[in-house]
């Protein structure tokens, strides 16, 4: 009897499992299906699924229209480069607090997080009256320097709880054994912090990759990234739903093949701190 | 080579008083087991000679060297944790050979030591496991074998055998014993447990409350416990104490008698007891009496020993084996 009722719940559970799977991943499914329509049959009501003319001119549209290389590249140097940047500042800044924490640690955590609870437009025209000051409105400098702020909050929070798993018995029979500071960080420390440091890296990668507001508000054709390739198929020319998917479909693509590889890592990355 | 010597070592943290100050000596090639229950401070006292913590006052000379000040990494001793503490990325041959790496040993020199020390240990068809493919014997091994390459003048245990279960707990017990007759050296073990203390010292430190409560081999402790705190945790069954009526007549405060050291009969003895619940081990039988006016004894009799609950039977401690305790619980001479 168990048995069956927990034959049960298992198709139960599994049948759930892939109706949000699927409602979660429909959107994408759905705009990748109206980039192969004309115009026309995207908009048709009632909608066609599957079952209409496949057409590949909006990708060729697209294409001759907007220069989508210089997006992506421009996409890749500012995610991977305000990644990298806030490593660089969020590796000591994590090392530091996980491994020889004050009384007021947690209160720099806290305080750190709680600029992410600032509404970003709340800050908008000053940074960008800095921004046109310094000469840095449509530069990639600028863009990677914003995206390294905004996302540095996550990823010190996210070394900080990778760092705290590191159990100190480890570093303390290094120090035992004979091992300097750096050698104690060398032979010890980077290899056991290496898997979480990558996750913190895919993650913010793809946070940076998506990041919509800063991007669009502080760029305008040298500097802008993919999301600005979208966005420019949906005010000014009225609505191209076909256009519009194409151009979507391109900009996700290199992020969602990325996501695919490195799945483990990024579930990982976004339950951080859920459980020891 | 190898004697630690404490001199006036404290140990505050903020307002918190952990170790209030200790004077100790351990010579050269003794097993030295500090025992006491959890947060007596021996953890910390351990830590404090390996360097781990800095000591808030004080000296701990190591063969005569004052190292106070001294880095862990150069104070010569070697540490077994609690966790075993192994590095999971590396394997079991990583994991031994590291210490000699951080010495700058060659390579050929590393690959000798480190076969030397896994045939020791029994880990010479482990060598190229990692640690979360040994079972948690295999890695206390693998943890001791990493201590002793390093040839130090000094062995730390921090509760090296808590992780395990029970029969390997002994037969690790053993073979840290015999570890210790084949090298020689000096060794700090700490443990909760007296049954380890008992077996494996040369020499126990009874700490409480961070103080040194006394001091003496494992016999001296059982026969001549300095006062009740000692003589209630050293042994097993715990010592019976009595105060009252039965202590006055015998002129203390409360008196102490070790339940391996009454006798039980239907006949005669001091006292008049019920049997309660009776435990049999098989080679010993525990019965729990109470006695009328006294309170509840606990007696260690054979394992033949046959006695029904509800039974009375007539109870005669053995001349000569009765602690006698002041009202500030010293032992009375």
């Amino acid at each position: 009897m168990a048995r069956a009722a927990s034959a049960r719940r298992r198709i139960a559970f599994t049948i759930i499992g892939w109706a949000v799977g699927f409602l979660v991943f429909f959107p994408i499914l759905w705009t990748v299906l109206t980039s192969f329509k004309s115009e026309g049959t995207a908009i048709a009501i009632p909608p066609q699924f599957l079952f209409f003319d496949w057409t590949a001119e909006n990708y060729a549209t697209v294409q001759s229209r907007s220069n989508y290389l210089r997006h992506m590249t421009n996409s890749i140097v500012i995610s991977l480069g305000s990644t990298l940047l806030g490593l660089l500042i969020a590796i000591p800044a994590a090392w530091a607090m996980a491994f020889s924490p004050t009384r007021r640690t947690k209160d720099v955590l806290m305080w750190m997080l709680s600029t992410k609870m600032l509404p970003a437009v709340g800050v908008l025209v000053p940074i960008y009256l800095l921004f046109r000051d310094f000469g840095l409105l449509d530069s990639r400098a600028g863009l990677t320097a914003v995206l390294t702020m905004i996302n540095l909050p996550i990823i010190v929070w996210m070394l900080y709880t990778y760092f705290r798993e590191i159990p100190a018995d480890i570093l303390e029979a290094a120090r035992m054994d004979g091992a300097s500071l750096g050698k104690e960080i060398v032979y010890v420390l980077a290899p056991m912090a290496v898997p979480g440091i990558a996750s913190t890296l895919l993650l913010n990668v793809i946070l940076a990759w998506n990041e919509a507001f800063w991007t669009l508000n502080l760029s305008t054709s040298q500097a802008a990234p993919l999301t600005a390739f979208i966005a420019a198929y949906s005010s000014p020319e009225g609505l191209f739903w076909a256009k519009l998917s194409a151009a979507s479909t391109l900009a996700i693509a290199p992020i969602l093949v990325l996501g695919w590889f490195a799945q483990r890592q990024l579930v990982r990355g976004l339950t951080f701190g859920a459980v020891k | 080579m190898g004697s630690i010597v404490l001199d006036n070592v404290s140990k505050t943290f903020g307002d918190a008083v952990v170790i209030p100050a200790i004077d100790l000596d351990i010579a050269d090639g003794e097993f030295v087991v500090f025992v006491g229950p959890s947060g007596c401070g021996k953890s910390t006292l351990l830590r404090l000679i390996a360097g781990l913590e800095d000591v808030s006052g004080g000296r701990i000379l190591i063969d005569g060297e004052d190292m106070t000040e001294t880095p862990p990494a150069r104070r010569r001793l070697a540490m077994v944790f609690q966790s075993y503490a192994l590095y999971p990325h590396m394997s079991v041959r990583g994991n031994i050979a590291f210490p000699l790496k951080m010495a700058g040993l060659a390579s050929d020199v590393v690959e000798r030591k480190v076969a030397d020390a896994a045939r020791i240990l029994n880990l010479t068809d482990y060598l190229d496991r990692k640690p979360r493919q040994l079972s948690g014997g295999q890695r206390q091994r693998v943890a001791i074998g990493r201590a002793i390459v390093r040839d130090p003048v000094a062995f730390l245990f921090d509760e090296p055998l808590s992780n395990l279960d029970a029969a390997l707990r002994v037969a690790m017990r053993l073979e840290i014993s015999e570890l210790h007759q084949q090298l020689k050296r000096t060794m700090i073990y700490v443990t909760h447990d007296q049954v380890e203390a008992m077996t494996m010292a040369d020499k126990i430190v009874v700490l409480n409350a961070g103080r040194v409560e006394q001091v003496g081999s494992p016999l001296e402790l059982y026969r001549n416990p300095k006062n009740l705190f000692v003589a209630g945790f050293i042994g097993s069954p715990r010592m019976n104490f009595l105060s009252g009526e039965a202590a006055r007549k015998l002129g203390a405060a409360t008196i102490g008698i070790r339940p391996e050291h009454l006798a039980l009969s239907t006949s005669d003895g001091l006292w008049e007891g019920k049997v309660g619940v009776a435990e049999h081990l098989g080679s010993d039988t525990y019965l729990h009496l109470t006695i009328d006016g006294v309170g509840p004894l606990t007696a260690r009799m054979s394992g033949e020993f046959a006695a029904r609950p509800g039974e009375t039977l007539r109870i005669a401690p053995e001349a000569g084996k009765i602690h006698r305790f002041d009202d500030k619980g010293m032992a009375l001479s």
